[in-house]
């Protein structure tokens, strides 16, 4: 492809880090932190999440159009997710 | 004339704007499938607050450590799946192969461990519907967290399934000569499904093993 491209080094990086990730969050699931669980364990995932679509995605070398494409799917997500939990969280008295 | 013309479509002008229009419609069609199961992730969490120690109950019939494991599995396969971009975009053709043949040989571990997971749901009567069986005060509900992790694994587990089967096609055409440094949108958007499957169990996992 046009793009330049990421080296490899970067990928085995960014594995490594996937890998940690994965054990910080099993890890913190076990010790009681209330409902901070929940956002952690949400916090984790959304960075491993956002380092796998950044790095091994590419979004790093695209162009801003494509990068625009990727970022409405999880807009809209938002959309649903933000709009559904403000009618929950508040029609039921939490 | 251009030696990588024979992969230009006559309605573009370049490559590279055949390129990023193909990148750019695997990432529309990925934001489809973002709220394909953007749908159950949100049918989850208005359970979950409904019934929070429900959940807690039923999560506790999951093992953590082969969720952990297959996790791992996971993120090594999309390492691999980067590696083949990588390879492709140097003109390694074996190495395309061969980290492609590891991404598939990885998703089908997955794919294995899954199926024991499954058994082991069925050995313990945790199968939704008339052989449930659930010790304590939640059963109901717990059936209810059993129908969402069915459901969200069984079609995490069918993009699993495709993805084999996408890459076993870009195997032969690999080997038909029809991957390039300069042209390899096969592979490449092989990778961005792959990628995408990976982010999805990335946030099931925890959603569904890690509730305390």
């Amino acid at each position: 492809m046009a793009h330049e491209s990421i080296s490899r080094t970067t990928y085995f990086t960014i594995f490594l880090i996937l890998l940690a990730l994965l054990v910080v969050t099993v890890r913190v699931a076990d010790v009681d932190l209330g409902r901070f669980n929940f956002l952690a364990a949400m916090a984790i995932a959304s960075v491993k999440a956002v380092l796998i679509a950044y790095y091994f995605m590419h979004l790093k070398t695209q162009t801003q159009l494509t990068r625009l494409f990727a970022g409405v799917g999880f807009a809209w997500l938002a959309l649903l997710l933000v709009l559904t939990f403000a009618d929950v969280a508040t029609r039921l008295g939490g | 004339m251009h030696p990588e013309s024979r992969f230009l479509a006559h309605h573009f002008d370049s490559l590279e704007q055949q390129h990023e229009a193909a990148t750019m419609g695997m990432w529309l069609f990925l934001a489809t499938e973002i709220l394909f199961f953007g749908g159950m992730f949100t049918a989850y969490g208005v359970y979950r607050s409904f019934y929070p120690q429900a959940f807690v109950a039923a999560s506790h019939h999951l093992d953590v450590t082969i969720g952990t494991f297959n996790t791992g599995v996971l993120l090594t396969s999309s390492l691999t799946a980067a590696l083949a971009v990588h390879a492709a975009q140097a003109g390694r053709r074996r190495a395309v192969i061969g980290f492609l043949v590891a991404t598939m040989l990885l998703g089908a571990t997955f794919l294995g461990v899954k199926g024991f997971e499954y058994h082991h749901k069925f050995v313990e009567s945790l199968i939704p519907g008339h052989g449930f069986v659930f010790p304590g005060p939640h059963a109901r509900h717990a059936e209810l967290f059993f129908s969402l992790y069915f459901v969200m694994t069984a079609f995490h587990a069918l993009h699993i399934l495709i993805g084999l089967g996408v890459m076993a096609y870009v195997i032969v055409l690999t080997r038909r000569g029809q991957v390039t440094p300069e042209h390899h949108p096969s592979v490449e958007l092989t990778g961005l499904y792959w990628h995408f499957v990976d982010i999805i169990w990335v946030f099931l996992f925890p959603l569904l093993y890690l509730i305390r």
